[in-house]
């Protein structure tokens, strides 16, 4: 975006709109990760409290005492991710290109269901995968239940958790993918076939590469908050489906240790920005702002 | 690739390009309609379960057709308080967020100043923090406040600055939007006919961004009403609908859960529906 055409103010008008809502995301939202850094290295017990004493043991036994749990939350967010791109793709891109006037409506039909709350969304889910539900009838007449269940269950298994996950969050990644769809120049495609480009070729030279953006931004949208997420393992797995926002949870308002809730808060938000860092690396750190 | 080979495949499609024209032309469809499908399954057992008549404390299978739980949907004890909890936390938040998230608009498109990056980059992380790491930051914020002297008890205030915090980004990013694609010379008319800053402001500017704030308060509303594990950190013995149905999952869940949640479902819809159709209108008359 050109900057030429901004008035040049020399006063102090954007500050003055800047400040209040500036300094209420400093005060709230900066500020704090700086606590949360601080008691991350505090140590003690909640009978006699908690002092700084630059205890980076915390990390230590935070990745030494979870790593199964890190594991699994991004192995379960990527497989999540993956699937939500692979299942929402076709539909955004037929929304895109074959909706018409009924785009906005169908937009708002993939909007719609995420107005239910979360929480009693995925106690939904809860039934849908119960033992004596459709999927779970389906999927054993599919004699499929043995490789996606366990002793003929869905519910409180991996699958159940990565379902929930998946479903939970497929706005995030069908909105940007239909936004960089939608923008799309369709002469361009028009130019590859008249060039002689196969329909298929079309697509992969052509309307795919165009709709990265979308690819980049769906996907971190969706990943992001599925690594955190501690709601589906809590109400569709058991315990050993637990991620690591599972054990945050318990260690910050259970066991009100918050020293090891807070190293594992920090060591979650590393892994996820080396993981953003290599995947900008992989398709273009210019695709990541658009 | 020889054109040879191209001037082929232009006279005489392939049977690969066929069957992927094919493809676009129906099995895309019927997949989308599939997917459509799959998006309401999990709202229909949601409804179909509001009218349920369970036997036990859980609401998981079907045992006859009721109008109780919609005539009695307060029925259960803490329900009532907590939806009133969360639409007030609801209403308040989306107001201070998109006041304060529509001036950051302004500024970020309206004006060339130093910081820019830093604003938009501290604008731009709050949306890529895991909600458990906003949520336990804060709360850690609150904890520590007692040591200075600034005693921050876990409540409705809590709660209400947590909303705010995670909503403002939100609003920023929907005006902004509208902002952008703005056309400044119907400013720059009002002020060539006299109106100072101010009046533009109020005349021509508000009116034509009303929309976009429309749109971010509705957004905010409905991400305030629907947060869980921010407010979870930051309630303290304060009970929001989704915390009272985190705590009902656990023990039973009252089929009133399914009623209200219905309730919202269907307002939210009507009202985006309503938006739709205006917007259908002023497409035709525009």
């Amino acid at each position: 975006m050109g900057l030429g055409f901004l008035h040049r103010h020399r006063g102090s008008t954007p500050y003055l709109l800047l400040a209040p809502g500036m300094l209420f995301l400093v005060v709230f939202f900066l500020v704090p990760l700086g606590f949360l850094a601080y008691q991350s290295l505090e140590s003690g017990s909640i009978d006699f409290g908690y002092a700084f004493t630059w205890a980076w043991d915390n990390y230590s036994s935070a990745i030494s005492g979870y790593g199964t749990q890190f594991k699994r939350s991004f192995v379960y967010a990527g497989i999540a991710t993956a699937i939500a791109l692979l299942v929402s793709y076709p539909v955004a891109y037929w929304i895109a290109f074959r909706g018409g006037r009924w785009k906005n409506l169908l937009l708002l039909c993939i909007v719609a269901p995420f107005f239910v709350t979360y929480l009693i969304r995925t106690l939904a889910w809860q039934t849908i995968l119960s033992d004596n539900g459709l999927v779970v009838r389906t999927l054993g007449s599919l004699h499929l239940l043995g490789v996606l269940g366990q002793d003929g269950h869905i519910l409180a298994t991996g699958t159940a958790v990565v379902a929930g996950i998946t479903y939970n969050f497929l706005p995030f990644m069908a909105l940007p993918l239909y936004v960089s769809l939608e923008q799309i120049d369709h002469t361009l495609i028009e130019a590859a076939e008249d060039l002689y480009a196969s329909k298929l070729t079309a697509f992969f030279r052509v309307t795919f590469p165009l709709s990265l953006p979308g690819v980049v931004a769906g996907t971190l949208l969706t990943f992001i908050p599925a690594a955190g997420d501690f709601i589906n393992a809590q109400l569709l797995g058991s315990t050993t489906n637990h991620m690591i926002g599972n054990v945050i949870n318990s260690k910050y308002n259970e066991l009100i240790d918050y020293p090891a809730a807070a190293a594992m808060s920090f060591i979650l938000m590393a892994i996820i920005l080396a993981l953003v860092l290599i995947y900008a690396r992989a398709v273009g750190s210019e695709k990541l702002t658009g | 690739m020889t054109s040879i080979a191209a001037e082929g495949r232009r006279t005489r499609p392939n049977a690969l390009s066929r069957a992927w024209a094919f493809v676009l032309r129906h099995v895309l469809t019927v997949y989308s309609l599939l997917f459509f499908l799959y998006l309401m399954l999990p709202i229909a057992v949601v409804i179909v379960f509001s009218f349920n008549h369970p036997a036990g404390r859980f609401n998981y299978t079907w045992r006859g057709f009721t109008w109780d739980n919609w005539l009695n949907w307060n029925a259960v004890p803490g329900i009532q308080s907590a939806i009133t909890l969360s639409l007030e936390i609801a209403l308040f938040a989306s107001i201070v967020a998109t006041a304060l998230g529509t001036l950051i608009a302004l500024a970020l498109v309206r004006y060339g100043f130093r910081g820019r990056g830093t604003t938009n980059l501290i604008i731009f992380l709050p949306l890529s923090t895991p909600e458990i790491v906003l949520g336990a930051s804060l709360a850690t914020l609150f904890l520590h406040s007692a040591s200075y002297g600034l005693s921050i008890p876990f409540g409705f205030w809590t709660i209400l600055i947590a909303h705010i915090m995670f909503c403002i980004s939100f609003a920023v990013v929907t005006v902004k939007a509208r902002l952008i694609g703005f056309d400044r010379h119907l400013e720059e008319a009002a002020m060539d006919l006299g109106a100072n800053e101010w009046t533009t402001f109020v005349k021509v500017t508000l009116p034509l961004i009303a929309p976009a704030i429309l749109a971010a308060l509705l957004l905010c509303f409905a991400i305030s009403v629907d947060d869980f594990v921010v407010t979870y950190f930051n309630a303290g013995n304060q009970v929001t609908f989704p915390i009272f149905v985190w705590g009902a999952a656990r023990v039973a869940t009252p089929p009133q859960i399914n009623v209200i949640g219905t309730a919202i479902f269907g307002i939210a819809v009507t009202l985006m529906l309503v938006n739709v159709f205006i917007q259908n209108r002023r497409a035709k008359q525009g």
